[in-house]
């Protein structure tokens, strides 16, 4: 079991307020991505999880047990550290085995569940090797297996791939998914990158300046997004927003739609016409940047290779159906 | 062509750094010379390089005008007392200003460091009299006290900075994997830190073992560790060189055969975790 609550959970440190209440739930089995940008309180909240920094007000409940009080070793969590914070000193073996040795458990077991773990991440021929003989992506793995080996109620996850090389970065991404949902242990994850959160999640809780923004699951952040902040952060490229008058033609203050929303056309009849200012041609996608004069600067993709470069002149038509409205406080309106 | 280049100057830059070493080394290597000579031949005009009368009677003079092993004895007790106790002292305090800083604790530091900036013969006047009112005058406990605080501010920047390189991370995950403080400081920390604890050690023996000045001023016979023993020779029937020469080999010898197998601590520890 690993079900996880939080309740109005504040965090400050001395007068500046990291985190400003946040209550979540957060179901037994599931993965939940925290994103946002740096600063925004992200690793603060599953360090307050974690036990590694005490709350300010508020509480957390581990399977219904408030645990604020509790420490980090008894509340029966397991964290991957971005810098994988393995013992430089131990092997393999040692690293991985080092929570059960803590546990007292008997060494003939814990040399079953080491090498069990081992072989669940293909770590077997390194058991007895040191963490610097190790790659990058082995470490990691290492570092996975110290989480793993201890069966905790949940895995904490702060940023784990963002030391990893871009190819190895997709490989640990598809990993750590199939690893979360054999085991059916539920996970938190801590990235600032987008794409990480909406492959891998089931639901991603968004955090802007200390408090949470909108928690759902990807598809509902992309297509029905809170406010301008999600619309803004979830999807690349960005959401266009375009305010004035064709916002107030929808009765909105701002409204705003994906470049894989917009219409390219040639000739322009209708739409918002620009000069494309950059074209990024990638073969499987066409990305136009462009300079619609009043409306300002929009970005469009085009799924497939589109023969149109700087300087031309081309007509935007934005998916009437797949257009965002926001209020003046940045709110999304519905209906 | 290009090739030969870069191989002439790797041939250049090797003599010119053998050059150097034995530059470096050559008084070194002059003053063992010289303890072998008889007294005509170490300041014998042209002097003779390796081509003498070799004689080991400098070594039995010295030691039977003065007893080298009792003076040997006291600068292993002074020097392994002052840093033992340093140590003592320096790891808490480079522990808490390492893993929990305050808005001071760079100020603390320099501070510390600062006390090494005065000369210290500006404090003679007023340590002597100190020392003379305590009866610490000639005593080991005396040197022991002195050379311990003389070289706490080193100490403690030497771990501050090694400390500073353990990352918090992985504290955080024994913390995480259950260890209580006790079994973190046994388990984890300890074993990261013995490097750097070795070579502030090693730098602190030498230091220590080389102090001449409160050795010179605080002790005259009893507590006398080695360098009031090479002092002995220099002074008042006149110089004798091969003798002299003698003191000063048998008073380096130990702390060179230490210092020649920890090499690589050394280096280490003078590089000041200045690299990484």
């Amino acid at each position: 079991m690993g079900q996880i609550t939080l309740q109005g959970v504040q965090k400050s440190f001395g007068p500046v307020h990291i985190i400003k209440g946040a209550d979540l739930d957060i179901a037994d089995g599931s993965f939940v991505v925290f994103v946002g940008p740096s600063g925004c309180g992200k690793t603060t909240l599953l360090r307050l999880i974690a036990g590694l920094e005490d709350v300010s007000g508020g509480s957390i409940l581990i399977d219904g047990k408030n645990v604020v009080d509790t420490p980090p070793a008894k509340r029966g969590l397991s964290m991957v550290f971005q810098s994988y914070a393995l013992y430089p000193h131990m092997s393999v073996r040692g690293n991985i085995g080092f929570g059960l040795k803590m546990a007292g458990l008997p060494r003939d077991e814990i040399n079953r569940k080491v090498e069990g773990a081992a072989a669940t991440l293909n770590l077997t021929p390194y058991l007895d090797r040191k963490p610097r003989e190790l790659s990058g992506g082995q470490r990691q793995r290492v570092a996975i297996g110290r989480a793993i080996v201890r069966e905790p109620k949940a895995f904490l996850f702060d940023e784990p791939l963002s030391n990893l090389d871009a190819a190895l970065r997709v490989q640990m991404r598809i990993e750590v998914t199939r690893l979360q949902k054999q085991l059916g242990t539920t996970a938190i994850y801590v990235t600032h990158d987008q794409v990480e959160a909406m492959t891998m999640a089931d639901k991603i809780v968004v955090l802007n300046g200390g408090k949470i923004e909108q928690y759902g699951s990807p598809l509902e952040l992309y297509e029905r997004p809170a406010n301008l902040f999600v619309a803004g952060f979830i999807g690349s490229p960005k959401m266009n927003f375009v305010t004035g008058e064709p916002a107030l033609q929808k009765g909105a203050a701002t409204i705003g739609v994906r470049p894989e929303h917009l219409k390219i056309e040639r000739d322009g009849a209708g739409g918002w016409l620009g000069t494309i200012t950059v074209a990024e041609h990638l073969g499987s996608d066409t990305f136009l940047y462009v300079d619609a004069g009043p409306i300002g600067m929009l970005t469009a993709r085009y799924i497939g290779e589109l023969s149109l470069h700087a300087g031309d002149r081309v007509s935007l038509v934005p998916d009437p159906a797949r257009i965002h409205r926001f209020d003046n406080s940045g709110n999304a309106l519905r209906g | 062509m290009a090739r030969m280049a870069t191989t002439r100057r790797v041939a250049i830059s090797t003599v010119a750094a053998w050059l150097f070493g034995f530059l470096i080394f050559f008084p070194i290597l002059w003053m063992v010379l010289a303890s072998f000579k008889t007294e005509l031949e170490a300041f014998a005009i042209p002097p003779s390089f390796l081509f003498f009368h070799w004689t080991t009677e400098n070594y039995a003079t010295v030691q039977e005008r003065s007893d080298y092993f009792h003076h040997a004895l006291n600068s292993i007790i002074i020097a392994g007392g002052s840093t033992v106790i340093a140590l003592l002292i320096a790891i808490p305090a480079a522990w808490s200003m390492a893993f929990s800083p305050t808005k001071r604790t760079k100020d603390i530091l320099l501070w510390m460091l600062s006390t090494k900036m005065m000369p210290p013969v500006g404090v003679l006047v007023p340590i002597y009299l100190i020392y003379k009112s305590f009866g610490l005058l000639d005593s080991r406990t005396g040197l022991v006290f002195i050379l311990c605080l003389g070289n706490l501010p080193i100490v403690i920047w030497m771990l501050f900075t090694y400390f500073k390189e353990i990352p918090r991370d992985i504290l955080e995950a024994a913390r995480m994997d259950g260890a209580t403080i006790g079994r973190e400081l046994v388990y984890v920390l300890t074993p990261m830190a013995i490097p750097g604890l070795a070579s502030t050690m090693l730098l602190n023996l030498i230091l220590a073992w080389n102090e001449a000045f409160w050795t010179l001023n605080l002790s005259t016979s009893y507590a006398a560790p080695l360098t009031t023993f090479i002092a002995s020779y220099s002074s008042p029937e006149g110089l004798f060189w091969a003798k002299l020469s003698a003191a000063s080999t048998l008073a380096i010898a130990p702390i060179l055969v230490l210092g020649w197998f920890s090499q690589k601590q050394l280096v280490r520890g003078l590089t000041f975790g200045a690299v990484k």
